[in-house]
């Protein structure tokens, strides 16, 4: 029997269902994330993750609270498939006192320690040591967790990409750096910016596993996943996974994206999209029937249109909220 | 001939400039350009600079001197450094001063003394072009306003100009200076237009401005806060309180005698600052004037700053984070123990 089949007969239909209503809500989210930012109501930038979700679900997937994952500034589609709640982030996105970091951090800087999830990030490359810190945590604290540090090609290129994960592996920690590799840091192409073919390669400097998937194919980041968390669980150290993937939108949201072609958009949008190909798949092998994944695209429609109702209707931060949560132990003086 | 333009094109206009006079001026940076390898861009832009200031520069001058970086900010700043003390005149853009957590060593123990520690046989033409300051709602690590931990690194220029003539004079200037200079641009006052004059001018680094003059209280003002203390001034003269405005333009070397000599007409001193209240420029422009004008002084010196937090994401806290004319009116009607100032 072969891995994949193997893997396959490894995905219940109850996780089958899991995974697809978890990528329905991340593509739904930022959906509505873009129309709601195009009226004007959303304080600041947004980045949005739409396109690649089979990354950050076919990863979590593996996961539970117990386990750490390290994020981007395109962090909306791995707070969700880590669990963090619906409503809290829409409200954290409009800067609102109910979001899940009280409105100080936003879209850009979503967390849920209880979750495992260390935070959304505006840093690139921020995520690699952190990712490492964790791992190092979990192995001297003995809690089975494992760490997951996602990051995007631009990152692949910092400083902090070689130190983190040469200190992973050195240590054997239990860590998985899985690089979304969407072909452009901002507006600079992956070929430009990076000295290798594949960030996978780079691997091999560390001794370390290293493998690149169709990242928009859930079942490949799935069973990629599946091996790389079963390694690091097995004390065994980390991995190094490339999913080749491609964001729907900008950078961010008001991006003209002059450097991406309209022939590559069309593939992505229709025959290569995750969640037609995902959905195809679970009616194919029967993990879930037509019906169910109607009322479950039904239920996340009904999720969304709440959480944007929550955010609208939550108050803003009260003033007294401006030096909180700067220190433990104490507030420091308000404004002058 | 001055026209009005943003200041974002004074700033344009000051790098197409200096990059026409002198070969060896380039521009490095993350998308600064954008593109770069993109069969149907070749020699055009995607972005020109998150913000777009850098529009059109390689159109004109070419991928090999305006050149895209990996997003690897220790990389190219610490080349930077080192393609200034080999005969290269750079210009780094760093696109948010926060990113300096990720190039540090580069700045503060490479480029800040080489100099220094070559006993003077070395030079490092180099500009970092930075973007810093809150009202963006752009959250903690995209909102700081760092010049205080650059004035404070010997070996520095530093420079926060608040409009675009200064902007414009002032790049000029850094660029063509031999030494490092931090160059400070407010992503908050990109779009902001005001008279600037054409081709090249030059405004000399250490010299600060009075950009309105006033006897009764000096206003000391850094980067955008400049405008709010004319705004302030605006209301206090409807009071017949005539405020002095002062805009340092450079906190490294800093202009001390134009900040002495108007305290010295004026007899009190609030200093506006939107950085973090700890060891920032209004500390230390207050620290300096008690030093040496203590006697010219008739009450406390008056600091508004930010908070000693974060910058918040949610707007109802960025707002309240920031000085604002009515803060600086309180401090003033405090310093002239006159209440009835604040009231309206």
């Amino acid at each position: 029997m072969g891995v994949s089949e193997i893997q396959q007969q490894s995905l219940t239909s109850e996780k089958a269902k899991w995974m697809y209503q978890k990528m329905a809500e991340i593509r739904r989210f930022e959906d509505q994330v873009h129309e709601t930012f195009s009226t004007g109501v959303l304080p600041g930038f947004v980045h949005l993750y739409a396109g690649e979700e089979a990354v950050a679900v076919g990863v979590c997937a593996h996961l539970d609270d117990k386990d750490s994952i390290t994020s981007t500034h395109r962090g909306h589609g791995h707070c969700i498939a880590k669990g963090c709640d619906l409503k809290g982030m829409m409200a954290e996105i409009y800067g609102k006192s109910t979001g899940l970091c009280k409105g100080k951090g936003g879209s850009m800087h979503i967390a849920d320690v209880s979750k495992g999830m260390l935070g959304a990030n505006g840093i690139v490359g921020g995520g690699f040591p952190l990712a490492t810190g964790a791992g190092l945590s979990a192995k001297l604290r003995k809690t089975g967790g494992v760490a997951v540090c996602f990051f995007g090609d631009g990152a692949n290129n910092h400083g902090t990409f070689h130190e983190g994960i040469n200190m992973a592996a050195i240590w054997k920690l239990p860590v998985i750096f899985v690089a979304e590799n969407n072909g452009y840091a901002e507006a600079t192409p992956f070929e430009y910016a990076s000295s290798c073919e594949s960030i996978s390669d780079r691997a091999a400097s560390y001794g370390i596993p290293g493998e690149t998937v169709d990242g928009k194919d859930t079942m490949a980041v799935y069973e990629a996943a599946e091996r790389a968390v079963e390694r690091a669980r097995n004390g065994e150290g980390p991995t190094l996974i490339e999913c080749k993937t491609y964001r729907n939108y900008g950078h961010f949201e008001g991006d003209a994206q002059k450097y991406k072609t309209n022939e590559e958009r069309d593939e992505h949008l229709k025959e290569l999209d995750a969640i037609i190909r995902f959905r195809q798949h679970v009616l194919t092998t029967d993990l879930a029937s037509e019906d169910e994944l109607h009322s479950i695209d039904e239920s996340v429609r009904k999720e969304i249109e709440d959480a944007v109702e929550f955010a609208e209707k939550s108050p803003m931060p009260e003033a007294d909220q401006l030096t909180t949560d700067v220190y433990v132990d104490y507030q420091p003086g308000g404004e002058e | 001939m001055a026209r009005k333009i943003s200041f974002s094109d004074a700033v344009n206009e000051a790098m197409a400039i200096t990059m026409r006079n002198d070969e060896h001026v380039i521009l490095l940076g993350e998308d600064v350009a954008g593109g770069a390898n993109v069969d149907h861009l070749q020699n055009e832009e995607a972005w020109g600079g998150v913000m777009g200031v850098t529009q059109g520069l390689v159109q004109e001058f070419g991928r090999d001197r305006v050149l895209d970086t990996p997003i690897a900010e220790a990389g190219y700043v610490g080349a930077a450094v080192s393609a200034a003390a080999t005969g290269m005149r750079p210009v780094a853009e760093l696109m948010f001063n926060d990113f300096i957590g990720s190039c540090l060593d580069e700045v503060m123990n490479q480029g800040a003394k080489l100099r220094y520690m070559f006993g003077g046989h070395a030079k490092i033409p180099l500009v970092i072009r930075t973007m810093h300051g809150a009202g963006f709602r752009a959250a903690a690590q995209h909102s700081q306003s760092l010049y205080g931990m650059f004035t404070a690194i010997p070996g520095l220029k530093v420079v926060v100009p608040s409009t675009p003539a200064d902007a414009k004079g002032l790049l000029i200037s850094a660029i063509e200076d031999d030494d490092i200079v931090i160059f400070f641009e407010d992503k908050t006052l990109y779009n902001v237009k005001g008279e600037v004059p054409e081709g090249h001018y030059k405004i000399p680094i250490g010299k600060a401005d009075i950009k309105r003059e006033g006897s009764d209280i000096t206003i000391v003002a850094i980067g955008k806060q400049v405008q709010t203390a004319l705004d302030a001034a605006d209301k206090l003269a409807e009071k017949g309180i005539q405020a002095e405005v002062v805009d340092p333009r450079s906190l490294s070397p800093l202009d001390e005698d134009t900040i002495l000599k108007s305290v010295q007409k004026t007899s009190r001193l609030v200093i506006v600052d939107e950085a973090n209240p700890r060891c920032n420029a209004a500390t230390d422009i207050s620290a300096m004037v008690a030093d040496k004008g203590f006697d010219f002084l008739d009450a406390p010196i008056k600091m508004i700053t930010a908070p000693h937090s974060p910058v918040p994401f949610s707007p109802s806290l960025e707002d309240l984070y920031l000085p604002s004319p009515e803060k600086v009116i309180k401090a003033v009607a405090e310093l002239i123990d006159d209440e009835s100032i604040v009231a309206s």
